[in-house]
């Protein structure tokens, strides 16, 4: 299987995706600069994180104009996978491929740690080779994570079962509910939401990163399972 | 013939015109004073530290290359160095810290990757003024959001480091920036131009009017006007720098660069000028060319712009259109200014016109070199004069010191900071922030870099000499801690002003001890940075050496961290206890005083123990090592304890015999901070082999305790001094920062 690791000047976790893919689960990996504007046939698509143009002005909103995101746009009208991680979640959301928008942290800190995740749905490419209601240990590092949207999206997105990672306590339990402490959700997201995908289920975008957390050296290997469902599910479509 | 007015203005001296008179054969003009100002600054020229840094010891079999450069760079194996330095940014941070801080940042990762090396990560060391202090919050946020603005976006993970509170710094915040990176050895690239009729090319941002005088600021001391020298201070754009950063390495791959360098202090003028000299060439361009952010900019204010986020390239000719191509890629424009000539000049035009020709060796290897006169400072005989036994009885009391130790901010944890910074991009990072030395391991290889920052104004201030060597010994542990074996080191040596005689005597005996230090455990210095002049209004801040020390683990896999891993592992303390109190935090929070001498060090124990601690991680002997430091071995039990599952100890030490009544003999025992301690977690079917290897080592060892259970007990002398739960002790100590900040939203 081969993804693409689009490249932004200012991504900065692209050659993280691309050791976590290639090093690490043993599939291909080629750099597409964003520029270009085909995909070169690949199977899937990483949008990785970073600063894609700097993000002075609003994360993400300059990226949509890159050249290769057409090309990105094009391969998820044909039902392709592709997964935004962090920056690249900012991107999706910009793009309007995927509904919402980020706000600033709650804190209006940039926040660097290990935090929860709860699976709500493996119904998706992303998610297919995990346990329903697994939690993951996950690192995010993000100032503008705290996920928006108004009412009326969110009870779609909620209903059509689009979101995808929750933020938890260790024990799966979301924050807000009786006896479970807010501060398991670290940028303020409306309704603890870390990851939603399209209602095609085929774009993905969450804010914890999984590349950097695929090997048991850096502290923790819950970020595989989402690259191994990509593979499994290329695999299963094949 | 210039007036004194416009000598004082350049932070010239009547000698040191006239000197550059000398040199040029006639007066300068306008822009050639501009020009020596900045070269001959402090800053820049290293002129009162020139005599004394030269008596460092700067070789080894590792060392790649030493002071001279951009940066340094040792052998880390598998054809691959380590490139790396550390920086100060003192001035420009007290005056507007997210901006300071933020170009601090972006400067020493531009003097690595000019030297063709990928940064893999940054460390910070910083001084405030006490927490509590009006000021000091804003400053301290502004800093640590500054570094986390920088490094963040441009994605260099920030792995460790540490931030001091000392009402000395109040009016002099201390904001010391290292970073590493990793070249092939083969590979390193010089700032040195050559090639007679290379281009010269100019590549980054525009030129603007910020930061003009910055080197020549940072070279005064500060008085009440300092604010308005705001626009002194430089204004960073990490995405820019990040475009150069690709595009630099891209560039120097492509074999047709012939030297390059960045565009610091002094800008343009440090950069040309330093080239040239280093490649015995000239070097002449037309300040027209310069790409500038605003209008009608004199030739004056184009050459010493401090403007951010720019490079000088010479490159080989009949390259031009490949490096061209490159920079095109990024969306930046390299634009030729110049070329390299015969006759070692700097020679400056605007539109043709000569505005400037000096020789460059006037400007950096003539530049003047003072031999300070020298003189122990007054304070000191008085201020190392310590009498335990005159003290009051000690209040609080064990139990309730040691949370108090924990609750202070030099010593609690500084999440409230290191979460702000990246710490795991380029997915690297094997031994996170708050747990010793920052440890990153080298992909492609099976080997991680250890690397730790570390400094004790207070020692200095005592005795500065001791207080040096305790410094390189204290960096160097702990990246022994972790595993790794050091390497070399970098320095970064704040003072305040070398003119006073008491401050240089500090500063001569600083550097002697750093050079003992580092001769005696096998770490040359490689590069580093002086910053003098931190005074305001008179008052200098504690002379305060800082120490980077990078150390090499053959395997990443046998990283070592500081916090206990298992309950009924076997504690043991590898050094030994002798109780010192002078100049301790304990001494400070308790009585509220700065006194005594600091701890004795021996450095051939020392060096022992660091090999040893190396031996053991690689062998996989102990657990968990962290060495004693701040607050002293009850500091380090509590901090061993911590962690996401958190597991207790019971431990037994001595008493020591520090007092004649007896009644600190606990306190010295628990919060004394003799050197050349550390605490060890050791399963139990190791402990007789590590005994053993101790040992034979000569290192002095003791079985102390046990972990478990959820709380931190210590006996002094059989008696149960603290009994205390690792929660209400972890609370203490991670709530102490934030608890400044805490602004309840939503």
């Amino acid at each position: 299987m081969t993804f693409a690791v689009v490249v932004f000047p200012g991504s900065n976790c692209d050659e993280d995706a691309h050791h976590a893919v290639t090093d690490v689960l043993g599939e291909r990996a080629e750099y597409v600069w964003h520029k270009e504007t085909d995909l070169k046939g690949a199977d899937a698509v990483i949008l990785p994180g970073g600063f894609a143009h700097g993000d002075y002005l609003r994360t993400g909103a300059m990226a949509r104009f890159s050249p290769i995101m057409r090309a990105v746009r094009a391969f998820a009208d044909a039902g392709g996978p592709v997964i935004g991680i962090c920056n690249g979640f900012q991107i999706l959301l910009e793009a309007g491929l995927l509904p919402g928008a980020m706000l600033r942290n709650r804190g209006l800190k940039y926040r660097c740690e290990h935090v929860y995740v709860r699976v709500e749905q493996t119904d998706t490419p992303f998610t297919c080779s995990a346990r329903p209601g697994q939690v993951l240990r996950i690192p995010i590092g993000h100032g503008d994570g705290n996920y928006f949207a108004p009412p009326a999206v969110l009870q779609k997105i909620e209903a059509n079962r689009q979101v995808i990672l929750r933020y938890t306590d260790p024990d799966g339990r979301v924050p807000g509910a009786p006896g479970v402490d807010d501060k398991w959700n670290p940028n303020g997201s409306v309704n603890a939401i870390a990851g939603i995908c399209s209602e095609r289920r085929n774009v993905f975008g969450m804010m914890p990163h999984p590349e950097r957390a695929c090997e048991a050296l850096l502290g923790g290997t819950d970020g595989r399972v989402i690259l191994e469902s990509l593979v499994a599910a290329f695999a299963g479509a094949r | 013939m210039m007036d004194s007015q416009v000598l004082e203005r350049h932070g010239l001296k009547r000698d040191e015109y006239d000197r550059i008179v000398t040199f040029l054969g006639r007066e300068p003009n306008l822009t050639e004073l501009g020009i020596f100002s900045v070269m001959w600054s402090e800053h820049c020229s290293y002129k009162s530290s020139r005599v004394h840094l030269r008596t460092l010891p700067t070789e080894g079999p590792q060392v790649l290359q030493g002071p001279g450069e951009n940066a340094g760079a040792v052998d880390i194996g598998d054809g691959l160095a380590a490139v790396f330095k550390i920086e100060s940014h003192n001035h420009p941070s007290f005056i507007e810290p997210y901006q300071g801080a933020a170009t601090g940042v972006g400067g020493i990762i531009r003097d690595i990757f000019t030297m063709g090396a990928r940064p893999i990560a940054l460390l910070n060391s910083l001084r405030f003024g006490s927490l509590a202090a009006p000021g000091t919050r804003r400053l301290l946020e502004g800093v640590v959001a500054g570094i986390a603005g920088y490094g963040n976006s441009i994605g260099i993970p920030t792995v460790g480091g540490e931030i001091v509170f000392e009402p000395c710094y109040a009016g002099n915040p201390l904001v010391n920036v290292f970073c590493l990176g990793i070249a092939p050895a083969a590979e390193i690239i010089k700032g040195v131009a050559s090639g007679v009729g290379n281009a010269v090319y100019y590549v980054g941002a525009k030129t603007g009017r910020d930061g003009i005088h910055g080197a020549t600021m940072a070279s005064a001391e500060f008085d009440e006007n300092s604010a308005e020298k705001r626009p002194a201070v430089q204004v960073g754009d990490p995405f820019m720098e990040k475009l150069l950063l690709e595009a630099c390495l891209e560039v120097m791959k492509s074999d047709a660069l012939v030297g390059i360098q960045d565009m610091g202090a002094a800008g343009l003028t440090c950069s040309t000028s330093e080239m040239g000299s280093r490649g015995g060439v000239g070097i002449e361009i037309d300040v027209s060319l310069v790409p500038q952010r605003e209008t009608g900019m004199t030739p004056y204010e184009i050459m010493l712009s401090e403007s951010q986020e720019r490079m000088l390239l010479v490159v080989k000719r009949g390259r031009e259109a490949d490096v061209e191509r490159i920079f095109d890629k990024w969306d930046l424009h390299a634009v030729r200014i110049g070329e390299v000539t015969a006759d070692g000049r700097l020679r400056v035009r605007d539109r043709g016109t000569p505005v400037a020709d000096i020789p460059n060796r006037a400007l950096t290897d003539e530049a003047p070199v003072y031999r300070r006169p020298m003189s122990e400072p007054e304070y000191l005989k008085d201020a190392q004069r310590l009498d335990l036994a005159a003290l009051p009885p000690p209040s609080p009391d064990g139990q309730a010191a040691l949370l108090g130790l924990l609750a202070s901010p030099t010593i609690a944890t500084k999440r409230w900071a290191y979460r702000q910074y990246d710490h795991m991009v380029r997915t690297n990072t094997i031994n996170l922030p708050g747990l010793g030395a920052g440890v990153v391991r080298v992909k492609g290889t099976d080997r991680a870099l250890a690397m730790a920052v570390d400094g004790n104004g207070r020692y200095c201030y005592l005795d500065p000499r001791r207080g040096a060597m305790l410094a390189v010994a204290e960096a160097a542990r702990n990246v022994a801690c972790s595993g790794g074996r050091p390497l070399a080191a970098t320095n970064c040596l704040n003072f305040g002003n070398p003119e006073r005689p008491a401050i240089m005597w500090q500063f001569a005996q600083a550097v002697e001890g750093i050079g003992e230090a580092c001769r005696a455990l096998g770490v040359p210095i490689t590069g580093g940075n002086v910053s003098l002049y931190n005074e305001t209004d008179g008052h200098a801040v504690y002379p305060t050496p800082v120490i980077g020390v990078v150390g090499l683990l053959e395997h990443a896999d046998r990283v070592v961290s500081g916090r206990f891993k298992a309950a009924g592992d076997v504690v043991l303390l590898l050094g030994e206890g002798r109780g010192e109190l002078g100049g301790s935090e304990y001494l400070k929070l308790v009585y509220d005083q700065v006194r005594g001498v600091p701890p004795a060090l021996d450095l051939d124990r020392e060096r022992a123990l660091q090999d040893l601690l190396v031996t053991l991680a690689d062998g996989r002997l102990v657990r968990s090592a962290d060495d004693c430091s701040d607050g002293g071995i009850a500091v380090t039990l509590a901090e061993c304890c911590f962690g996401a599952r958190g597991i207790g100890a019971d431990i037994s030490i001595d008493a020591a015999g520090v007092s004649n009544d007896g009644r600190l003999d606990a306190a010295a025992a628990l919060f004394g901070e003799s050197a050349s301690r550390v605490v060890v977690s050791v399963g139990a079917d190791n402990v007789s082999r590590v005994m053993d290897q101790a040992t034979a080592a000569g290192v002095p060892v003791r079985v102390i305790g046990q972990t478990g259970g959820t709380r931190l007990r210590i006996a002094i002398a059989g008696r149960v001094t603290i009994d205390v739960s690792i929660d209400d002790a972890e609370r203490a100590w991670a709530a102490a920062i934030g608890s400044y900040f805490e602004k309840k939203i939503a």
